[in-house]
């Protein structure tokens, strides 16, 4: 009701409470508050899909959050990946394959990556091209991306 | 911080919500999925001075078959909910196969069928399928009830019969008829991305693809989806074969009376939209075939 509210939330394994304006999108709460700034911000509208997160084990666009929508709920970022100096497979596999060559994509293409192979172990080239097709990149021309998340299947 | 200031509200019942959107009316914006209305507000071309963030009323998120066969779903409803959904896959093919083409499975993740509906992108696929299966929208008010048909529900570009102090709660789609057969097309430049224009054909066709009755809707043709009459008129009573599909590219062209924008020019949304309709129809044949060999 006022413009503050408080709210408490899980991030990466972490829990967290902190009073918000309810007008800051959860992205910028993620890079602003909390000093996430793994999450990437490309287009704030939900078109690039640099700022995807996982929200209940689900991929969505963090820039199309409010933070208070984010209340009781347990998020995954790009930084609860790696296990200490250990990448996550998917990481491994971006590095190997070169995945990335500047990076501002890459954490929205790690997090789309891994709630696809949550979902579907094994996918086709064609799946995993669906499944990224809400995300740009504009290095790679998407074939190395392709090939990582093809080399991490099963690993994830 | 890129939304302007608002109030926000987050009731955890239905009528709470209604009270707040006959308070505050058309200050007022419902909040529910928020993968068109975050954008709007983002870059600050919405400016609602109450936010009714509906997303705590779990009451509005179920799907549920009727003893007769009809589907009502909650409009709160994440198209995912939907897509994933056995019962809609068994009962409701064309609506589990049409919701992977709403946008990317990120955007799905939230979206909701309500908040696609009563946006009224004249671009988005859920209005014309809602239009060419003869869906009904249940609106509440604090004061009262009542539903309307999705043939009077689309006026123009994102313009709906819905007053401000009214919320969809509800989208019921009539039985799906066991002769129906199905088809849907749409050219996009993205996968996911809207279309640019699209067509959904609903036949009921015999053993020989003789066509009883039709039903196409066009999208991305003008400011809301559309029932190109003439072309229907055309395929009832017909086999459709090869001809029959040229003919009817040909009368979609002449009847569609589309807009030009950024995306596409008119000339091309008319010849383009003939072409997807002869695709939907071809489809919906198809399917047909694939049905008879089991």
């Amino acid at each position: 009701m006022s413009a503050k509210q408080t709210i408490r939330l899980t991030v990466n394994g972490r829990t967290y409470e902190q009073t918000v304006e309810v007008r800051m999108t959860l992205a910028d709460f993620l890079r602003e508050e909390l000093n996430l700034t793994g999450t990437h911000l490309g287009c704030e509208h939900g078109i690039c899909g640099a700022c995807t997160i996982l929200f209940d084990g689900e991929a969505v666009r963090s820039c199309l959050l409010l933070a208070v929508q984010a209340h009781g709920a347990n998020l995954t970022t790009v930084e609860g990946l790696a296990q200490g100096e250990e990448l996550h497979p998917l990481q491994r596999a971006f590095h190997e394959n070169h995945g990335l060559q500047c990076g501002f994509c890459t954490p929205g293409f790690l997090m789309t990556a891994v709630a696809l192979l949550r979902e579907t172990p094994s996918p086709t080239e064609a799946q995993v091209r669906e499944a990224i097709s809400g995300n740009i990149c504009r290095c790679t021309g998407y074939a190395p991306i392709v090939q990582a998340i093809l080399q991490a299947r099963g690993g994830g | 911080m890129k939304p302007a200031p608002f109030e926000y509200f987050a009731p955890t019942d239905i009528s709470e919500a209604l009270d707040l959107l006959a308070r505050y009316s058309d200050e007022a914006k419902i909040l529910a999925g928020g993968q068109s209305l975050m954008p709007l507000m983002n870059m600050r071309l919405a400016r609602p001075h109450v936010l009714v963030d509906i997303n705590r009323l779990t009451a509005l998120s179920h799907i549920s078959l009727g003893t007769d066969g009809a589907l009502a779903i909650g409009a709160l409803t994440r198209q995912r909910a939907i897509e994933r959904a056995s019962l809609v896959q068994t009962h409701y093919p064309l609506l589990a196969a049409v919701m992977p083409a709403l946008g990317h499975f990120q955007i799905r993740n939230r979206g909701t069928i309500g908040g696609s509906i009563v946006h009224a992108d004249p671009a988005a696929e859920l209005p014309a399928v809602c239009l060419a299966l003869e869906a009904e929208f249940v609106l509440r008010s604090a004061v009262g009830q009542r539903t309307v048909k999705a043939a009077d529900f689309f006026r123009t570009y994102l313009t709906t019969a819905i007053e401000p102090v009214e919320m969809l709660v509800d989208v019921r789609f009539p039985p799906w008829q066991a002769q129906w057969r199905w088809g849907f097309q749409e050219i996009c430049r993205r996968e996911g991305d809207f279309a640019l224009v699209g067509a959904v054909a609903v036949l009921q066709l015999d053993d020989d693809a003789m066509c009883r009755a039709a039903r196409l809707t066009m999208f991305g043709v003008g400011g809301t989806p559309v029932r190109p009459q003439r072309a229907e008129d055309m395929l009832s009573g017909q086999r459709l074969d090869a001809r029959v599909l040229d003919q009817l590219a040909h009368v979609v062209a002449a009847e569609l009376e589309p807009d030009s924008d950024i995306h596409a020019s008119a000339e091309y949304r008319r010849e383009v939209g003939g072409v997807v309709a002869r695709r939907a129809v071809a489809m919906a044949i198809e399917n047909a075939g694939r049905r008879n060999e089991r």
